[in-house]
């Protein structure tokens, strides 16, 4: 295998496992918010340790996030020097401000929101908390600001300096917002909350399920369920936005998502699967003309189609086409789920119906693979693309770096990361397991290593 | 005053208060097993608790600052590192690992498999930001396209590794006084010990490194010869730290590791005067050199983010203050604590 492909791998690979842990940071900062007001408002004790058990878990997926993260910042530079190069000037800004803004921010109050419950006041560890969700949006805006400059271009000239081309910018404000960046932030957001309300959720429902912390469970999963039925519902007016914005921006991939090779009035597929030789979508379930009238609102409108484009610029097709129908198929099983426990929590049916509670515990893998079905057909989408239409992915990767490099770092990275994810199951499973601490039940080992610390105090 | 000269300073400020900062914690983890029960291990490590994952991050932004601002060195150098760069993440990320999960457990031989990890990897995070500051002393083969023609062993010289070591005993020495600060007892009294130890050992490979790189590296001396007035920063720098077991002896522990915070924003100061306006110097081809000019950015993103950083920057300093501020003291540990 070549550097490039082994490149892709890593970066694939790497970025797959990353994005695990920021949107359910996002998602459950948004719950900790509304939980730890909830606590002040009422000064219920259930509150307080509600609070602070998903705190925990918090803090836990929070310092994964961080670990795993720094690799991709340094990933462009090690993997991806020419294109690092090539756009240094216009995405080196996203990032500079993502570090500057968010990542301080977040980092400094987590301080607090971990360990300062017994330091600081009350308002000021709301504050804090506040502050840590307020951060993790902010470091998905810049992120998410600078993928989309990948995909749709914006504010940028390219400049020649003796003979090699890079992306200069010229409106900084046009590169912020450009034509895709506020629809797939949205998108982003909103695929983050789901994960993080279902977590809550998945957890809730086991407790009440095992008849254990069942108040707990009740009061943590009516507020996620909020969110859920938001997030969910808003979800699907995001994507609706981002695949209107698609068609215009980058017509390839909308045709790719649909499997749609000639120009004319398009179907809309519920499922398939794409043969790219034959240009067709067999065993597929398709509405006629659906897809024009989404677009267009008018179901006879042409659809550009795959054959517009010369074969070198066309992305792969089929993966393209199932990731995005899962997708789709994930996001309406969501809203289903979430306006049902709505409406049986109303009727107050919810917490007696075993079937529904099992079937929210597993729940809480369907928006990880959502999420990462999602970024599958956005960057796949995008193909053969690294920044859309300026600089092909097979041109970008490191000269310098051998395949025989990429190789080794590629296998510590999957042992490296395989080993991580069994701990963190683990440790987040104990953590479920051993449930919130209510708050006046003594802890021996904190108790006595206190004691020994005393001593060594008079000592 | 031009903007490439500003973002030398601003990546060098960057870099300066990540040294500062997560240079008492890598010092702290240097340090971690010579501390013997669990209780010592567990206020070595909580001293650090709340306020690693802060100071790592100026080393994000340093990366990211570098990236936007000198696009050429961060792909050069990253690439052309490739393999000391991916095992500076594998320690970083089982340094954080370990951080987080060592106390999550009680069995005693989980605890010290992850002390072990949280010192060996704070070791050898220190000793490779040092490899990697004295290659860009010696410099490094580059080619016209600006990429790196060596291979991981150029990398691995003597003198860049005197300097990582030197690196090592700087931030052992640093941290020492840092965990003097926050405990107190006995523990504190074997600390203080550990201390002398230290300001000996970065003294020894201080002046072995500051001879051999005038010896070898007469370049670095030059714009010293030039503007004479520059050597007051090596005669502060001096003084810094000759200050540091005088504070210590003392008993003023606080202004101790103001001195050893100052010498090694002193010490980053000399390296950057020592190479301006070199980013990456290139041996043997000079020509092919990475300059604060020819690896830059355009004027324009220069200009949008010292705004970003002006806006950004007190917002920095506010929340480190305050999350140090909320910290300070000695440790307890409670049921928040790792």
């Amino acid at each position: 295998m070549d550097t490039e492909l082994l490149s892709r791998i890593q970066f694939a690979f790497t970025i797959a496992f990353h994005y695990i842990y920021p949107p359910l940071s996002i998602g459950l900062g948004v719950l900790l918010v509304v939980m730890e007001g909830m606590y002040l408002k009422t000064k219920q004790k259930i509150y307080e340790n509600i609070t602070r058990f998903w705190i925990k878990v918090f803090a836990l997926i929070f310092a994964m996030g961080v670990a795993t993260g720094i690799v991709m910042e340094f990933e462009f530079g090690t993997n991806w020097a020419v294109y690092s190069r090539f756009v240094g000037d216009v995405f080196g800004s996203a990032l500079a401000a993502e570090g500057v803004f968010a990542f301080f921010l977040e980092s400094g109050f987590l301080a607090i929101l971990v360990f300062g419950w017994n330091k600081v006041s009350p308002k000021l560890h709301f504050f804090s908390t506040i502050m840590v969700s307020f951060g993790s949006m902010l470091s998905a805006v810049w992120i998410v600001v600078a993928n989309s400059w990948q995909q749709t271009p914006a504010g940028y000239h390219l400049q020649n300096n003796g003979g090699v081309f890079r992306a200069e910018i010229t409106d900084f404000w046009a590169m912020v917002f450009n034509p895709s960046s506020v629809d797939r932030l949205l998108h982003t957001l909103s695929g983050a909350w789901l994960a993080g309300a279902f977590l809550v959720i998945s957890v809730s429902a086991f407790y009440i399920l095992k008849n254990k912390h069942v108040d707990f469970g009740k009061k943590s999963m009516k507020i996620a369920i909020a969110l859920a039925v938001f997030a969910s519902l808003f979800q699907l007016f995001t994507g609706h936005h981002s695949a209107s914005g698609i068609s215009v921006n980058q017509p390839a991939k909308l045709a790719a998502f649909e499997g749609h090779f000639e120009t004319g009035p398009a179907p809309l597929y519920l499922f398939g699967w794409v043969n790219e030789n034959e240009q067709k979508v067999n065993f597929g379930i398709a509405v006629p003309g659906m897809l024009s009238y989404l677009i267009y609102g008018d179901s006879q409108k042409p659809v550009t189609g795959l054959n517009e484009f010369k074969p070198e610029d066309r992305p792969p097709v089929n993966i393209v086409f199932q990731s995005y129908h899962l997708m789709v198929a994930i996001g309406f099983a969501l809203i289903g789920i979430s306006l049902l426990s709505l409406l049986l929590l109303r009727k107050e049916r919810l917490f007696k119906s075993g079937l529904i509670l099992k079937l929210l515990v597993v729940s809480v893998l369907l928006p990880q693979a959502a999420n990462q079905l999602g970024w599958i057909s956005a960057e796949v989408g995008r193909q053969p693309w690294i920044v859309y239409n300026l600089l092909r992915t097979k041109d970008a990767y490191s000269k310098t770096v051998s395949s025989g490099e990429v190789l080794f770092s590629l296998i510590l990275f999957t042992l490296i990361y395989a080993l991580l994810f069994v701990l963190f199951l683990y440790l987040l499973d104990r953590k479920i397991k051993h449930g919130p601490e209510y708050t006046d039940d003594g802890d021996s080992v904190y108790a006595e290593q206190k004691l020994i610390f005393e001593k060594n105090k008079q000592g | 005053m031009e903007l490439n000269i500003v973002w030398f300073g601003l990546v060098g400020v960057l870099l300066a208060g990540y040294a500062v900062l997560d240079g008492f914690d890598l010092g702290v983890g240097a340090l971690h097993l010579l501390t013997k029960t669990d209780t010592e291990r567990r206020i070595t490590l909580n001293s650090i608790g709340p306020v690693w994952d802060g100071n790592e991050v100026w080393l994000v932004t340093a990366g990211g600052a570098l990236f936007a601002a000198f696009p050429d060195v961060y792909a050069t150098v990253f690439s052309g590192f490739y393999t000391a760069f991916m095992l500076l993440l594998f320690v970083l990320i089982f340094r954080a690992v370990a951080i987080e999960f060592r106390s999550k457990q009680e069995n005693p031989r989980w605890r010290s498999a992850w002390d072990v990890a949280f010192s060996v990897s704070s070791v050898v995070i220190a000793l490779l930001m040092g490899v990697a500051l004295g290659n860009i002393i010696t410099g490094i083969p580059l080619n016209q396209s600006k990429e790196f023609t060596g291979n991981f062993l150029t990398l691995l010289n003597p003198y860049s590794l005197l300097v990582g070591i030197t690196t090592v005993a700087l931030f052992m020495m640093h941290g020492s006084i840092y965990l003097v600060l926050k405990t107190e007892g006995e523990l504190q009294i074997k600390i203080r010990s550990w201390v002398n130890n230290a300001i000996i050992f970065f003294v020894i490979c201080f002046v072995t490194t500051t001879m051999s790189t005038l010896i070898y590296y007469p370049s670095m001396a030059a714009h010293f010869k030039d503007y004479p007035a520059l050597f007051l920063i090596a005669v502060l720098n001096m003084l810094a730290i000759a200050n540091i077991p005088r504070e210590i002896h003392k008993g003023s522990e606080f202004r101790a590791f103001l001195s050893s915070s100052s010498s090694i924003v002193l010490l980053m100061l000399l390296f950057a005067v020592g190479i301006f306006p070199n980013i990456v110097p290139s041996d043997p081809s000079p020509e092919y050199s990475l300059t604060i000019y020819n690896a830059a950015s355009s004027q324009k993103t220069l200009m949008i983010m010292l705004i970003v950083a002006l806006i950004g920057m007190p917002f920095v300093v506010a929340y480190t203050v305050i999350i140090h501020k909320v910290y300070k003291g000695k440790v307890r540990l409670d049921e928040s604590s790792y």
